[in-house]
């Protein structure tokens, strides 16, 4: 038997590195080494906290993405659903009145179910219905949406008391060992997410539905529960994704979270899990998500490009993005 | 005759690996040139050297006695060869007209011309001897005229060599009859014909020459009359073929599984059997005959009607789960589709049906997955060069192979085998043979449906015919024959039919 197993392992090729896996992080790399020479300040240490702390929203709902996207499926209804959360727990707050860490938990709490439900109800649609999650979440977009205008009347719901904004104050704000809050909780979402991704039975099937979901379906795969919950693990992701974005500005409107189901999905697909599904990097999605941030950073401090074209060229950075990854794939 | 297009000493290398190695082969007009081997042979690769999908890597090819390069299919295709896919290369939304024509379609000015397209696909395919309307969308076609409206459109174009790369897997015996007789046709107007089959029967039946190749290399040419399909199969493995089938084991074990009045709305109706232990029974019949339809239905893979009492408990499977956690596994007949994940490694794929045993508290153990995949490639004889591999990087044979182990992993009680042999070379299938028997011997129930006759008639101790829909009736021990099966299958006796379904 140890003569069988010996002869295989000898047969392994010498360690070739993964191209794909690296290539974000050589991009990365890349634009960093671009920023500080078109501006030696973009590489001071407040200027990079900044902009790994502004990436933290995308980062974190991105995250959920690469749970959707890996098993073939697709939410276009992160963004609104961040506005409606955030609305939602800015009224539960300024309903419960008081300023104490108890009606902040609770606050959480809420916007952590009210986000999972979120999820819960795309995914449910999408396996019970039997429905593209493309529509699905299409039409849950704009539902999301219409809910935050109608919430806040078309105007801002804001967090009134003046004291549970201080006490809150330092989840967007605040830093330990002087890291920002927003980049811890999207290293220990990540951390989570991988554990779940790559060591889980329930993460290796969810890269097995979208590898081929009648192969899953075959092999005995509840295929259904496994899709239902990449929803809600996506859902809850918006939920934590809100939870650091409320103290910032304290208020939510009709336009917040605009557009970041593309900045999520950019995010994704940048970090090199592939649309069609079949697999997920989530250190990957990080890293495609801090990206688009210096991206826009680099632009701000530097006058190659005008700021307003920053949507521009995050569009061209995610085509040029899959033709990379086209690329690379073609060597395997 | 002078042949028409010839190799000589063509040899291709892939990397450090020499896939055919100065192999040498002739095409003459108005002929019909067998090549046969087992998987890995070098068939595909000579065809597609042939045919202008691959350069050789040395050796020349000569075309009317003049050096010829391809640079591509299309340059074949000017000249008139003309290969006939294996796979099935349609676009589904299309009608079967549109198809015939799509890249080259027929126009009036800017326009394409309907009218004229429609007129001259409804003319190819009753040369043909197929009854398709070319107005179908072609996903309504069963999977036999899909093969035809390929053949036809390989044919619109003038042709002086055609390539057929297996093209009966997916025909009736009726309708490799027409296939057959449209070969004959070919022949008598001067095409030089390459035939690529795993099948020794029809190979004898139709062809003038057979070429013979194994591990890359030639091994002999031969005229078709000098040949038995014996012969055949001892030159492609290279050793005497001792026993494709394995002995029958007495088969006395207790019923394990009753199924009465199944029925699969849309493809089955009132089906009724038993199945015992240590048994392994046959499931005959024409393609589309519903004998997939009714165990997918019997396994909650889709929806049916009826009862089944499995070891004398009723039980109804709504969800695919159910059947598997009470032991029974059916493996699918399309192993690409629905067996295997094909991007993904050798580990995954085995270990995705048993996951569960996989485990240490909430996390998969993959020590234990790479412990088992070890045992897996000894037990079932998985030859792979190194371990990532991913699954679509297997041959066929060495694909099923990895597909039964996955499905092994689950101790099943009961086991559904759809077309467990087909497109595997004759050696696998051999070990396949012997490992359902032993797993029949070791007193599981098993179930194999074949379209191959002699594959059923050499491992079942009993055969159970499905002709639209039904069971037509049971062939027992004793009185196994081709014929009898047939007589089942068809409704009528056919000599032809049998000999056109004759397969290894």
């Amino acid at each position: 038997m140890s003569e069988a197993i010996q002869e295989i392992k000898t047969a392994r090729p010498a360690w070739r590195p993964d191209m794909r896996a690296l290539s974000p992080f050589i991009a990365l790399f890349a634009l960093i080494v671009l920023g500080t020479l078109l501006n030696p300040d973009f590489l001071s240490l407040s200027n990079l906290t900044n902009v790994v702390t502004r990436s933290a929203f995308i980062a974190i709902i991105a995250v959920g993405a690469t749970f959707v996207i890996a098993s073939g499926g697709l939410d276009l209804s992160v963004g609104s659903m961040a506005a409606f959360v955030a609305g939602s727990m800015i009224l539960v707050l300024n309903g419960m009145g008081a300023a104490d860490g108890g009606t902040l938990a609770i606050g959480m709490l809420a916007a952590l179910a009210i986000s999972a439900v979120c999820g819960l109800a795309n995914g449910l649609i999408v396996t019970v219905g039997r429905i593209e999650p493309f529509i699905v979440t299409l039409g849950t977009m704009g539902i999301f949406r219409a809910l935050i205008i109608y919430l806040a009347a078309g105007g801002t719901l804001t967090l009134s008391n003046f004291q549970l904004r201080e006490l809150y104050r330092p989840a967007y704000f605040g830093a330990v060992f002087g890291i920002p809050v927003p980049v811890l909780a999207f290293l220990a979402v990540a951390a989570i997410a991988s554990v779940i991704l790559y060591k889980t039975p329930f993460g290796r099937h969810v890269v097995a539905i979208g590898s081929n979901r009648e192969v899953a379906r075959y092999s005995g795969v509840p295929i259904w529960r496994v899709t239902a919950l990449t929803y809600v693990i996506q859902g809850l992701c918006v939920g934590l994704a809100v939870l650091v974005y409320v103290p910032r500005l304290g208020s939510a409107t009709p336009t917040t979270g605009l557009l970041w189901e593309l900045q999520a999905i950019t995010a994704v697909v940048i970090g090199g899990t592939p649309l069609r599904g079949g697999q997920g990097r989530i250190w990957g999605t990080i890293i495609g998500a801090i990206i688009l941030e210096v991206v826009g950073n680099i632009m701000v401090l530097s006058n190659l490009v005008s700021e307003y074209l920053i949507g521009a060229v995050q569009g061209a950075i995610i085509i040029i993005a899959m033709l990379v990854q086209r690329s690379l794939q073609r060597e395997r | 005759m002078a042949p028409i297009l010839k190799a000589v000493n063509v040899s291709k290398s892939f990397g450090p690996i020499k896939v055919l190695d100065s192999v040498s082969l002739a095409l003459e007009p108005g002929r019909v040139h067998a090549v046969i081997g087992e998987n890995g042979a070098g068939k595909s690769t000579l065809m597609r050297i042939l045919s202008g999908h691959y350069q050789p890597s040395e050796g020349q090819l000569i075309w009317e006695g003049e050096p010829i390069r391809f640079a591509g299919p299309f340059e074949a295709e000017q000249k008139g060869v003309v290969l006939i896919h294996q796979e099935i290369l349609l676009a589904d939304d299309l009608t079967v007209a549109q198809n015939l024509f799509l890249g080259r379609e027929l126009r009036r000015g800017l326009l394409v011309d309907d009218g004229a397209m429609r007129e001259r696909a409804a003319r190819v395919l009753a040369d043909l001897g197929a009854r398709i309307s070319p107005d179908a969308e072609t996903r309504t076609l069963s999977l036999a005229d899909r093969q035809f409206v390929q053949i036809a459109r390989a044919l619109l174009v003038p042709h002086r060599v055609v390539i057929f790369d297996e093209p009966t897997t997916v025909l009736t015996p009726v309708e490799a009859d027409k296939l057959f007789a449209v070969i004959g046709r070919m022949r008598e107007a001067g095409v030089a014909v390459l035939y690529i089959s795993h099948r020794l029967g029809e190979v004898k039946a139709i062809s003038d020459t057979v070429t013979v190749l194994r591990d890359g290399r030639h091994v002999t040419t031969a005229e078709t009359v000098d040949l038995e399909p014996a012969d055949m199969a001892r030159l492609m493995v290279g050793r005497e073929m001792a026993k494709l089938y394995p002995a029958k084991a007495e088969s006395t074990g207790d019923v394990v599984l009753v199924a009465d009045g199944i029925g699969v709305p849309g493809y089955v109706e009132d089906a009724s059997f038993t199945l015992r232990r240590s048994e392994i029974l046959g499931f005959g019949g024409l393609v589309g005959a519903g004998r997939t339809e009714l165990f997918e239905g019997l396994v909650g893979l889709r929806p049916s009607r009826g009862t089944l009492t499995l070891f004398g408990e009723p039980v109804q499977f709504t969800d695919p789960r159910d059947a598997l956690r009470a032991g029974i596994v059916y493996l699918s007949e399309d192993r690409k589709g629905k067996g295997l994940l094909l991007e993904e490694e050798l580990r995954p794929n085995l270990t995705l049906a048993a996951l569960r045993r996989f485990t240490r508290g909430p996390f998969i153990d993959t020590g234990a997955e790479d412990r088992a995949l070890s045992q897996s490639i000894r037990d079932f004889d998985i030859r792979v060069r190194s371990r990532d591999l991913l699954a679509r990087q297997l041959s066929g044979g060495n694909q099923q192979k990895l597909f039964l182990a996955k499905m092994m992993l689950l101790e099943p009680k009961i086991v559904i085998a759809d077309e467990p042999t087909r497109g595997v070379d004759i050696g696998t299938k051999q070990q396949i043979y012997s490992f359902l028997a032993q797993l029949a011997a070791k007193g599981a129930a098993v179930v194999v449906i074949s379209s191959e006759m002699t594959e059923l008639i050499g491992l079942c101790h009993r055969i159970l015919v499905m002709r639209g829909g039904r069971i037509a009736g049971e062939v027992a021990e004793g009185n196994m024959t081709e014929d009898a099966i047939v007589f089942l299958a068809t409704g009528v006796h056919d000599r032809l039919a049998v000999e056109a379904a004759m397969p290894a």
